[in-house]
């Protein structure tokens, strides 16, 4: 039954991961994230769905069990924050390199090292350049409220079977700690057929399913690289999403993502009632990054800032979608830091109006 | 008398002592000649055939020599990340209870990069197989010091063989897990005598056999040879491992039916 509750962002992963039909989920304590794991166990989901929670050794041994349940076809996910993640880059490469879906998590805190555990968006380039080692990426999704924290467990799963490539949900610790209202989908049954491709016994019927990302040809390891390529291209086609807010008559353009992009709406209202034409755009993507949508209207407008909780890792692909169309600028707060609405206007101004005015 | 010496009626299914496992594919080894990695395999294979559960099982590769195993078993089969194979075993036992499951790990691969991988899932009584293949040696990347490397043993890193005083003790891992709760039967074997043959396929019968049981994991060690790491022809590695490798490991059963037994 479809059903409205008030839940931290956290909390509603857990639970629209049982209501996705999850089969497994495999994780290890780190704040700004445990209520993950905390809120599955404390559910029984095994007695509810069937749907298994461990609690493993590391960070190492959680992707690791996600790379064997992934393997049988099955429905499997992790989460963690950022110290976490990158211990997770090894398992997610072999994962991408073996063609499997999974749900990865990741509500960031700010680093390098321990850092800090308040929010950040410093891990953007871990998560939307492939991370681990080789070439692969992983489909990035980000969202920006406790409704889209569960709607994107779905979508997860969802894109992950549809291209055998993992997904991320690239959060914060803010997103992950907020109490907000969400509307909990109709709990979807758990798979009872799996694809062609686990290993789930050799039948008679059928050879037998290897799992590997093992190649010793060369030739045929760069044919691979290329198919996977050519998937990556696919979703840059098809998966691409976004929201645009206040565009029509935009001449300047926030970009943000995430927490950033909720500060950022408040900033176009400020700034807009300051008289400045002021858009928002809204990656929900960040692989597949909506380059198209920017590249059309980059033409018409005076600036970009890309606003992100980092020292400017987005703006990078800000940058390459426009390709000197216009001029980009990186506004950003470090540190556990949330930049407030009316400070990122003062920058906007800053860095292009009142330049501007004087030159 | 003179008709039944014709050779056809000599090969006959009647007369037939031994023939390829069912199991076992046609793709010829990698294993350089006189590896024990090869005869570990086909009792893997010949037990997997006279328990008929093929269609059951699914093992889990290592990095390691054995890396390319799934090329000589026809079963479905993962390749894990080096030290990783218990934590894909977890998943995979975990969410099909009623298949037969297995890992096959190197030393280094077992006690060194995935010492904590392999203590967790013995000690949560995951209820798979670990074969652990112990030749103390890096075999894959050219014979490095493995963690169950002898003292003054010479490896590629330890040239003038293993320094105890510098480099640390050789891990005994068996006996380690044999302590842990979650661990019902835990033996040590070898492949390089027929009677030896006979006792490791009789071990790994009996490691299957205890996943229907439910009552914690088995771990079967065979203790190996790795003639082009060590050095040596065929059969003096197989001596010297009878000499050394067997003081420090020596085989036989460590934990039976979850009881340690004494020495
Ligand atoms: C993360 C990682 N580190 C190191 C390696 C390189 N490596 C491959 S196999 C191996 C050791 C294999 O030795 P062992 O597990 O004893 O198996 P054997 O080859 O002797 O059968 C190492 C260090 C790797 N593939 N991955």
């Amino acid at each position: 039954m479809k059903e409205l509750k008030l839940m931290k962002g956290n909390e509603a992963i857990a639970e629209a991961a049982i209501r996705a039909g999850a089969d497994a989920y495999f994780g290890y304590p780190i704040t700004p994230q445990s209520e993950v794991l905390e809120y599955l166990m404390a559910e029984r989901p095994h007695e509810r769905t069937g749907m298994i929670v461990l609690q493993a050794e590391s960070e190492i041994a959680a992707i690791n069990m996600v790379y064997g349940g992934a393997a049988c076809g099955r429905k499997v996910m992790t989460s963690s924050s950022s110290p976490g993640i990158s211990l997770k880059q090894e398992g997610l490469s072999y994962i991408a390199g073996s063609e499997l879906p999974c749900l990865v998590v990741n509500v960031v805190r700010g680093g390098p090292g321990l850092g800090t555990i308040q929010p950040a968006q410093s891990d953007y380039f871990q998560a939307v350049k492939g991370g681990g080692h080789g070439d692969y990426r992983l489909i990035v999704l980000a969202p920006a409220s406790v409704q889209e924290m569960a709607d994107f467990v779905d979508l997860g799963f969802e894109l992950a079977f549809r291209y055998r490539n993992p997904a991320m949900i690239l959060t914060d610790g803010a997103l992950g700690q907020m109490m907000e209202k969400v509307w909990l989908k109709e709990p979807k049954p758990r798979m009872t057929e799996y694809p062609e491709w686990a290993t789930t016994g050799k039948t008679p019927d059928r050879e037998r399913n290897i799992i590997t990302s093992l190649e010793l040809d060369s030739g045929r390891q760069e044919k691979f690289n290329l198919k996977l390529q050519a998937k990556y291209r696919e979703m840059e086609e098809k998966e691409v999403r976004y929201e645009t807010i206040e565009c029509e008559d935009a001449e300047y353009l926030l970009v943000a993502y995430g927490t950033s992009a909720r500060i950022c709406q408040k900033s176009v209202q400020v700034a807009r009632e300051n008289g400045i034409k002021v858009g928002l755009l809204r990656p929900m993507t960040l692989f597949p990054f909506p380059k198209k949508i920017l590249r059309e209207m980059a033409p018409k407008l005076k600036g970009i800032l890309s606003v992100e909780m980092s020292t400017g890792q987005m703006v990078e692909d800000v940058m390459l979608a426009v390709n000197g169309l216009v001029e980009v600028e990186h506004y950003g707060r470090m540190g556990g830091i949330i930049p407030a609405p009316d400070e990122i206007v003062s920058v906007l101004e800053e860095k292009f109006i009142k330049q501007n005015y004087y030159g | 008398m003179a008709e039944n010496l014709k050779t056809e009626n000599i090969i006959s299914t009647r007369n037939l002592v031994y023939k390829k496992s069912s199991i076992l594919t046609d793709n010829v080894m990698h294993y350089c000649p006189g590896c024990g990695h090869g005869t570990a395999h086909r009792l893997i294979a010949e037990v997997i055939e006279e328990m008929d559960i093929q269609a059951e099982t699914i093992g889990i590769t290592p990095v390691g020599c054995a890396v390319l195993m799934y090329n000589y078993l026809d079963i479905d089969m993962q390749e894990a990340a080096h030290g990783r194979a218990p934590a894909l075993a977890t998943a995979v036992k975990r969410l099909m209870p009623d298949k037969y499951v297995f890992t096959y790990q190197g030393d280094g691969d077992l006690a060194a990069i995935g010492t904590a991988e392999t203590i967790h899932a013995c000690n949560r009584g995951e209820d798979f197989t670990i074969f652990f293949i112990n030749n103390g040696i890096y075999g894959m990347t050219g014979g490095q010091m493995a963690p169950t490397t002898i003292p003054n043993m010479k490896s590629s890193t330890s040239p003038y063989g293993r320094d105890v005083e510098m480099m640390g003790n050789p891990l005994k891992i068996t006996e380690l897990v044999a302590q842990l709760p979650g661990t019902y039967y835990v033996t040590r074997q070898a492949v390089h005598t027929a009677g030896a043959v006979r006792r490791a396929k009789k071990a790994i019968r009996k490691a299957f056999e205890n996943q229907s049981l439910k009552k914690g994991l088995s771990l079967v060690e065979i203790v190996s040879n790795c003639n082009s790491g060590w050095k040596m022809e065929p059969v003096e590695a197989n001596r010297w491992m009878e000499e050394n490798m067997f003081q420090y490991y020596p085989p036989g059963d460590i934990k039976v039916d979850g009881k340690i037994l004494s020495t």
